[in-house]
């Protein structure tokens, strides 16, 4: 194998990687952006996003089959029922806490993202859980560079949902609406827009995006468990920082130069993959010295 | 258009603080419709936290605020947009990051009828031409004035029943304050009904009907602006001027 093929190699993995942080990234920044919450439970919303995936499929597998066809109909099921759980959470656990000290409702999220973690765990004893997708082994051979249609229909399908996202947000009363909470709650307020109830929608895309990625992965990877969203938690909330926190485009590029970076940084000579968080993490420090706002944030100026 | 002397907006008893400090203290005010009333006062009287409290931003602790005879003390601010009860608040707000244009969609948020929102935009490019060549541009890197314009185009958007303008010429240059003034004043003569706080009490005595001075929270004086604005000795002690 030339060096070329490792490259392109990688690159196909980085952006399968890449993808699964993306669309996570995207619900961190997007909830950031409304409430100003650095939600840590929203990795546990993967998580969640994967179980109601995995059961949904096993309920429809007798019928449409395990493959890509079972998926896609126990991810868009997954994707609408952590919806309604990320707007649970949000009425139950955030919104009485929206005008309490930050450091509160940054406490309650890690509160929440135990009572998912434990509550998963009870429920399944702690035990993976085979997936039951069967997605075959095909793909495209370009030299020695292979690419399997499951990473082409994963890479694929995490983009269709960022350019929904991107129109949705760019393009729709709504999605301005979601931007301009962000910006200032007071003046949306005297406009007519019902800021509850935006940022409503926006935790329910947001954990909707989670629960499509958590989905995929387990199909992907073939199982799920109680813990599968921790880790990825805290990489799609580095690529979120990495991109600028309340960035939507930052947090897509974000996630890929991430799922990008722990794919080479594998690949450097005395440096294996036990090495890749290592990789993520120092990366993260290195942006926060550097450019504290993110490559795509903007200073945010505190209004009097 | 109704009889100009329906009482469109009426404030009665208002009081409403911030925590312990009290800001209102019993406010009695009326708006007539068509009017364009002046809410005048130096700076801490209470006059945008008058304006805020009608709007629904800030709660009223006592006293009941009526739009359109209906009681709209305790409903929510989007809500009361949603009426038609439009505020352009101090220092204007543009949304950053956002464009102009967008910025005048969201003011149609709750227009639903994309029709009526592309004649609004007309309409209102018809009256800021700088808003439509800038169209495309971020809002926040307008200048004050086009700021000004668009927070009031962005009002308009909405078709606004009563207008709360609060300061809208302030920190602008004097052309431009003239200016703001003479689109505040075609506003009013096209129908729109208007309460206006304003730190330039002469210009907006010359262009209100009627006029309330606030001081500490309460109702000084009242009376048609011409009658304000004959009386010097007003002038200079509530005045400042």
């Amino acid at each position: 194998m030339s060096v070329f093929d490792i490259f392109l190699q990688q690159l196909v993995n980085g952006l399968v990687l890449g993808s699964f942080y993306a669309l996570v990234a995207l619900g961190y920044t997007m909830i950031y952006g409304v409430v100003k919450l650095l939600n840590f439970a929203h990795g546990d919303v993967y998580m969640v996003g994967g179980f109601v995936g995995f059961l949904v499929l096993s309920v429809v597998a007798p019928m449409v089959g395990p493959g890509w066809t079972g998926v896609a109909v126990s991810m868009v099921v997954a994707m609408i029922a952590v919806g309604f759980l990320g707007v649970v959470i949000q009425r139950v656990a955030y919104q009485p806490m929206l005008n309490a000290p930050r450091l509160s409702i940054l406490i309650t999220a890690l509160a929440v993202s135990l009572v998912l973690q434990n509550g998963v765990l009870t429920l399944t004893h702690g035990q993976y859980q085979p997936m039951g997708a069967d997605l075959g082994f095909g793909g495209v051979n370009l030299g020695l560079l292979f690419i399997s249609y499951n990473q082409m229909i994963l890479v694929g399908t995490a983009a269709a949902l960022m350019i929904a996202l991107e129109l949705f947000v760019s393009r729709t009363q709504y999605g301005r609406a979601m931007r301009a909470i962000s910006i200032d709650k007071d003046m949306c307020r005297l406009m007519g827009i019902n800021v509850t109830a935006v940022i409503a929608v926006t935790f329910f895309i947001g954990s909707a995006l989670a629960a499509a990625a958590g989905t995929m992965a387990g199909a992907y990877y073939g199982s799920v468990w109680y813990f599968m969203g921790f880790l990825i938690g805290i990489k799609a909330f580095t690529a979120a920082v990495i991109g600028g926190i309340g960035s939507i485009p930052g947090a897509m590029l974000g996630g890929l130069i991430l799922g990008l970076l722990e794919s080479f940084g594998t690949q450097i000579p005395g440096i294996g993959s036990e090495w890749k968080d290592v990789f993520s993490f120092a990366v993260l420090i290195l942006v926060l010295v550097l450019k504290p706002t993110g490559l795509l944030g903007k200073s945010e100026q505190e209004r009097m | 258009m109704s009889a100009p002397t329906e009482t469109l907006l009426e404030l009665e008893n208002i009081t409403a603080g911030y925590g312990r400090i009290v800001a209102l203290n019993g406010i009695d005010l009326k708006v007539q419709t068509g009017a364009m009333v002046t809410l005048l006062g130096a700076n801490g009287a209470g006059k945008t936290t008058t304006l805020k409290t009608i709007s629904g931003l800030v709660r009223a602790s006592g006293g009941t605020v009526r739009f359109a005879g209906e009681d709209i003390t305790q409903t929510p601010a989007h809500e009361i947009a949603r009426r038609g009860l439009v505020h352009v608040p101090e220092g204007r707000h543009v949304l950053r990051g956002l464009s102009v244009r967008e910025n005048l969609e969201l003011g149609a948020f709750t227009v639903k009828d994309p029709a009526t929102r592309r004649k609004r935009m007309d309409e209102v490019f018809a009256l800021f031409p700088v808003l439509a060549k800038r169209q495309h541009g971020d809002g926040s890197l307008l200048s004050g004035g086009e700021q000004q314009m668009l927070a009031i185009g962005r009002a308009l958007m909405h078709g606004p029943r009563l207008l709360l303008l609060d300061e809208p010429s302030m920190g602008l240059a004097p052309k431009l304050v003239i200016e703001t003034m003479q689109i505040v004043k075609r506003l009013s003569e096209a129908g729109t009904t208007i309460l206006l706080v304003e730190q330039n009490a002469r210009l907006a005595l010359k262009l209100a009907h009627y006029g309330y001075v606030l001081e500490s929270g309460h109702i000084r004086m009242q009376g048609e602006a011409a009658t304000l604005r004959a009386d010097k000795s007003i002038v200079q002690a509530y005045l400042g001027e």
